[in-house]
C-alpha cells in the first residue's frame, strides 16, 4: 500500500490537474501527428507551426481575428455542452447557425431601418436564437417521440439548412443590386448600419481612448495589445456577449432546477425517470437550447461581422464542427469553453496565415481538429480508469481504518 | 432537349442511373451493417469514403492500374477502421463523437493530400461500362429496355450488388456471422461461450471500413472518375442511416440503397429535363427522405441490443 501522506496530492491530481493535463496532451499529440504529416510532405513542421503561432498571436490584427473567430465558437460550444450534458448529441450546429443567420438577415433587411439600434440588435439576437432553437427542436422532438437517432437527423438537417439558404439567397432574399447586375451571386442586401454591433474601437473611443499606440509612445508587443483594444480591427462586442453567455450557462446548468434536470437526464436517464423528471421533454429542451445558442452564433456573425448573408457554408464556416471540438476540449464546462474557443480561434486564424506563408493548405487544420476529437474522447478512458483506481484506494484506506482486509485482497 | 427524349427513354435513364448510383451506398452501408451488427456505431464512414476516394484516384493516376486503385482504397479504409477500433473498442470512447472525429480527420487529410500531391489533376480513365459482348454482333446491352438498364454498368457496380447475398450468407450461415451478431446482441453471453468479443468487433469494424474505402473509390474511379474536396457530400452519413432503414439486414439495406439512389437519379433528371423545381430544393430531397426513413416505426426491434455499448470482460 502507498503511504497515506500522498493522499492530498493524489486528490488534487485526480480532481484538478488531470482535467487540464489530459486535454492539453490531446492537443499536443494532434499537433505532433499534424507535424508528421507536414514533415512527410517536405515542409518543416517547426517553421509551419511558427508561422501559425505568429499569425494568430503575433500582431493586433491576428489577435483580433483570433478573438473574432472565438466568438461564434464559444456560442456554438456552449450549445453543444448543454446538449451533451443532457445526453443528446447535437451535430447540427452548422444548420442551426445558418437558419439563425438567415432569419436575422431577413428581418434586419426588411424591418431594420424602423428599429432603433440597441433594441433592434437585441430583438434580432432573440430572433436568431429562436430560429436556431426551432431547427434544433425538430431533431430533439423526433428523438423523444420517434426514437430517431439525433446524430444522423441533425446532420441531415445541416444539409437541408444549407439548401434552404442557397434557395433563399438566389431567390427571395437576393441583393437587388446583384439582381440588377445579373451576376446572380447568392448574397443578400446589407443590413442597415444602425444594426451593426459596436466594434471594440468604437467602445474605446466612447470611453475616451482616441489615441493610437504610436501617439502614446507604445512600442513592440504592448503596442499590438493596445491596438487590439483601441484601434480599428474587426473585433466586435459579440466577444463580450459570448463570455457573458458562458457565465449565464454555467449558472443555468449548475444553479437552477431545470439545469439540474438536464444534467440528471444526461448522467442517467433511467434514474432521472425514476426520480420523476420528464426525460423526453427535458431532452427536447436540451436540444432546443443547444440549437438556440448556435442560432445566436449565426445572429452575432451577421450583426457583428458580415452585416449581410452570403453562401451558407461560408457563413457557418465549419463552426458547427469546430464548436464541438471546443466544447469537448473545454470539458463540456461553460467556463472551460472560453479558453478552448480562443485556442481554436487561434488555430483557424493561424492555419489561414500558414497557408499564405508556407503554401500548406488550411484543410490541415480540419484534420488536426479531427485528431483532437479522437484523442480527447480516448483520454476519457484513462480518466475513468484512474478515477476508479482512486475510488478503490480510498475505500482501502477507509477499510484499513476500520480493520477490514477483504478489499485489499480484492485489489491485488 | 425535352422534346427529343421520349418518356420511355427518360424512365430507362432514371432506372439506369438509379442502379449506378446505388454502388457507393451499397458498399458503405453493407460495411457499416457489419460494424453495427457487432455492436459498434462507426459514424466516420464519410471520412473513410473520402480517404478511399482519394487513395483510389491517386493510385490509378500514378499506375494506370484500376485494381491497384481498388486495393489501395480497401487498405486505407481498413487502416481508418483500425484507428476507429482502437479508439472506440479498446479505449471505449463515446462512439457518437469519435466517429465525428474520424470524419473530420478523413475530410481534412483527403483534401490536404489532394491539394499538395495532385493539385491540378482533372480526371482519370476509370472502370469502363461493360456491355457484355456475347458475339461480334450481339451484346446483352442490345436487349431492348432491359439492356440499357441492366447491362451498361462498371464491374464495381455489379460487385456491389453481388456483395448483398454474400453479406447475407456470411451473416446467417457462417460461424463468423453468428459471432458478429452475438457480439452486438449480448456480448456478455458471447464472451461466456468463448467468443472473443473484442477481436470480433475489431474485424467487423475494420472490414466494414475497408468497404467504405471501396465505396469512396467507386465514386472516384468508376462513377465520376474525378476527385474533389468533400466529394461524398454526406453520402457516408446517409449510408449509416440506410443501415437503420434496412433494419440491419443486407436485403433491407439493398432496398434502402435503391430507393435513395433512385431519388437521387430523379433529382438529377429533374435538372436535366428542366422541370420547374428549383435545383436547391431538389438537392434537399435525399436528406429529407433520410429523416423520414429514420422515423419509420417498423425497424425498432431489429436494433442490435449492445449497439454503442463498450464491452469489458468481467463487468456486469
Amino acid at each position: 500500500m502507498r503511504p497515506v501522506v500522498s493522499g492530498r496530492f493524489h486528490r488534487f491530481f485526480y480532481d484538478h490537474l488531470l482535467n487540464y493535463l489530459l486535454p492539453l496532451a490531446a492537443v499536443l499529440a494532434a499537433l505532433v501527428v499534424g507535424g508528421l504529416i507536414l514533415w512527410l510532405q517536405g515542409v518543416s513542421p517547426l517553421e509551419a507551426y511558427k508561422a501559425m503561432f505568429l499569425g494568430a498571436l503575433g500582431s493586433k490584427n491576428g489577435i483580433a481575428d483570433t478573438l473574432v473567430k472565438a466568438t461564434p465558437l464559444m456560442l456554438v460550444g456552449l450549445g453543444i455542452a448543454i446538449a451533451f450534458r443532457g445526453g443528446v448529441i447535437n451535430i447540427g450546429a452548422e444548420g442551426q447557425l445558418i437558419m439563425g443567420a438567415l432569419l436575422v438577415t431577413y428581418l434586419g433587411v426588411t424591418f431594420g431601418e424602423r428599429l432603433p439600434g440597441g433594441l433592434g440588435i437585441l430583438l434580432l439576437l432573440l430572433a436568431g436564437a429562436f430560429m436556431g432553437g426551432a431547427w434544433g427542436a425538430i431533431p430533439g422532438w423526433l428523438k423523444a417521440r420517434l426514437d430517431v437517432n439525433e446524430i444522423l437527423s441533425t446532420i441531415m438537417m445541416n444539409a437541408i439548412a444549407i439548401q434552404i439558404g442557397y434557395y433563399l439567397l438566389r431567390g427571395p432574399m437576393i441583393d437587388p443590386a446583384e439582381l440588377a447586375a445579373g451576376t446572380n451571386i447568392p448574397h443578400s442586401a446589407r443590413l442597415p448600419k444602425n444594426l451593426d454591433m459596436a466594434r471594440f474601437t468604437d467602445v474605446a473611443k466612447a470611453l475616451g481612448f482616441t489615441k493610437r499606440a504610436r501617439e502614446l509612445g507604445l512600442e513592440g508587443y504592448t503596442a499590438q495589445l493596445y491596438g487590439v483594444l483601441a484601434e480599428p480591427t474587426r473585433l466586435h462586442v459579440g466577444l463580450l456577449f459570448a463570455i457573458l453567455m458562458a457565465v449565464l450557462v454555467y449558472i443555468f446548468l449548475w444553479r437552477t432546477t431545470i439545469g439540474y434536470k438536464i444534467r440528471a437526464v444526461g448522467l442517467n436517464r433511467h434514474a432521472a425517470r425514476y426520480a420523476g423528471i420528464p426525460v423526453e421533454r427535458t431532452m427536447v429542451l436540451s436540444m432546443t437550447l443547444s440549437g438556440a445558442f448556435a442560432g445566436l452564433a449565426g445572429a452575432v456573425e451577421i450583426l457583428g461581422l458580415h452585416h449581410r448573408m452570403f453562401e451558407p457554408t461560408a457563413v457557418s464556416a465549419g463552426y458547427g464542427f469546430t464548436g464541438i471540438v471546443a466544447a469537448l476540449l473545454g470539458g463540456l464546462h461553460p467556463l472551460g469553453i472560453i479558453p478552448s474557443s480562443i485556442l481554436f480561434g487561434g488555430l483557424l486564424v493561424g492555419g489561414d496565415k500558414m497557408q499564405r506563408a508556407m503554401q500548406v493548405p488550411q484543410v490541415l487544420i480540419t484534420a488536426i481538429l479531427g485528431l483532437i476529437v479522437l484523442f480527447v474522447v480516448s483520454t476519457d478512458y484513462f480518466k475513468r480508469r484512474l478515477q476508479t483506481r482512486r475510488m478503490v484506494e480510498e475505500e482501502v484506506f477507509f477499510e484499513k481504518e476500520s480493520g477490514g482486509e477483504e478489499v485489499e485482497e480484492a485489489l491485488s | 432537349m425535352t422534346q427529343e427524349l421520349t418518356l420511355a427513354a427518360i424512365i430507362i435513364g432514371i432506372l439506369h442511373s438509379g442502379i449506378r448510383l446505388a454502388t457507393p451506398y451499397l458498399y458503405a452501408a453493407i460495411g457499416e451493417m457489419f460494424a453495427q451488427r457487432s455492436g459498434v456505431l462507426n459514424l466516420g464512414v464519410d471520412g473513410i469514403m473520402l480517404m478511399g476516394a482519394f487513395m483510389g484516384f491517386f493510385v490509378v493516376y500514378q499506375t494506370g492500374n484500376l485494381w491497384w486503385g481498388v486495393l489501395a482504397a480497401l487498405m486505407v479504409g481498413a487502416f481508418m477502421g483500425l484507428l476507429m477500433s482502437v479508439v472506440s473498442i479498446t479505449l471505449q470512447a463515446e462512439q457518437g463523437i469519435s466517429g465525428i472525429g474520424l470524419y473530420m480527420f478523413g475530410l481534412g487529410l483527403s483534401s490536404l493530400l489532394f491539394k499538395t500531391v495532385l493539385g491540378t489533376v482533372e480526371g482519370v480513365q476509370g472502370f469502363p461500362e461493360l456491355k457484355f459482348q456475347i458475339t461480334s454482333i450481339f451484346s446483352l446491352y442490345d436487349i431492348p429496355i432491359l439492356g440499357p438498364i441492366f447491362f451498361n454498368h462498371s464491374i464495381l457496380t455489379y460487385l456491389a450488388f453481388l456483395l448483398v447475398p454474400l453479406a447475407a450468407f456470411i451473416l446467417d450461415k457462417t460461424t463468423w456471422g453468428l459471432k458478429i451478431k452475438a457480439a452486438g446482441q449480448n456480448p456478455e453471453a458471447a464472451d461466456s461461450l468463448g467468443v472473443n468479443v473484442t477481436v470480433v468487433r475489431y474485424v467487423a469494424v475494420t472490414l466494414g471500413a475497408a468497404l467504405a474505402g471501396l465505396a469512396g473509390a467507386s465514386l472516384s474511379i468508376s462513377l465520376l472518375n474525378i476527385f474533389q474536396e468533400n466529394m461524398t457530400n454526406g453520402m457516408g452519413f446517409i449510408a449509416v442511416a440506410l443501415v437503420y432503414f434496412g433494419s440491419w439486414r443486407p436485403y433491407g439495406v439493398l432496398a434502402g440503397a435503391l430507393l435513395f439512389s433512385t431519388v437521387n437519379a430523379l433529382q438529377l433528371w429533374a435538372q436535366v429535363l428542366n422541370l420547374p423545381i428549383p435545383s436547391d430544393v431538389a438537392v434537399m430531397l435525399p436528406y429529407l427522405l433520410t429523416i423520414i426513413a429514420l422515423a419509420m416505426p417498423f425497424r425498432r426491434a431489429a436494433q442490435p441490443a449492445a449497439l454503442t455499448r463498450p464491452f469489458t470482460r468481467g463487468e456486469n
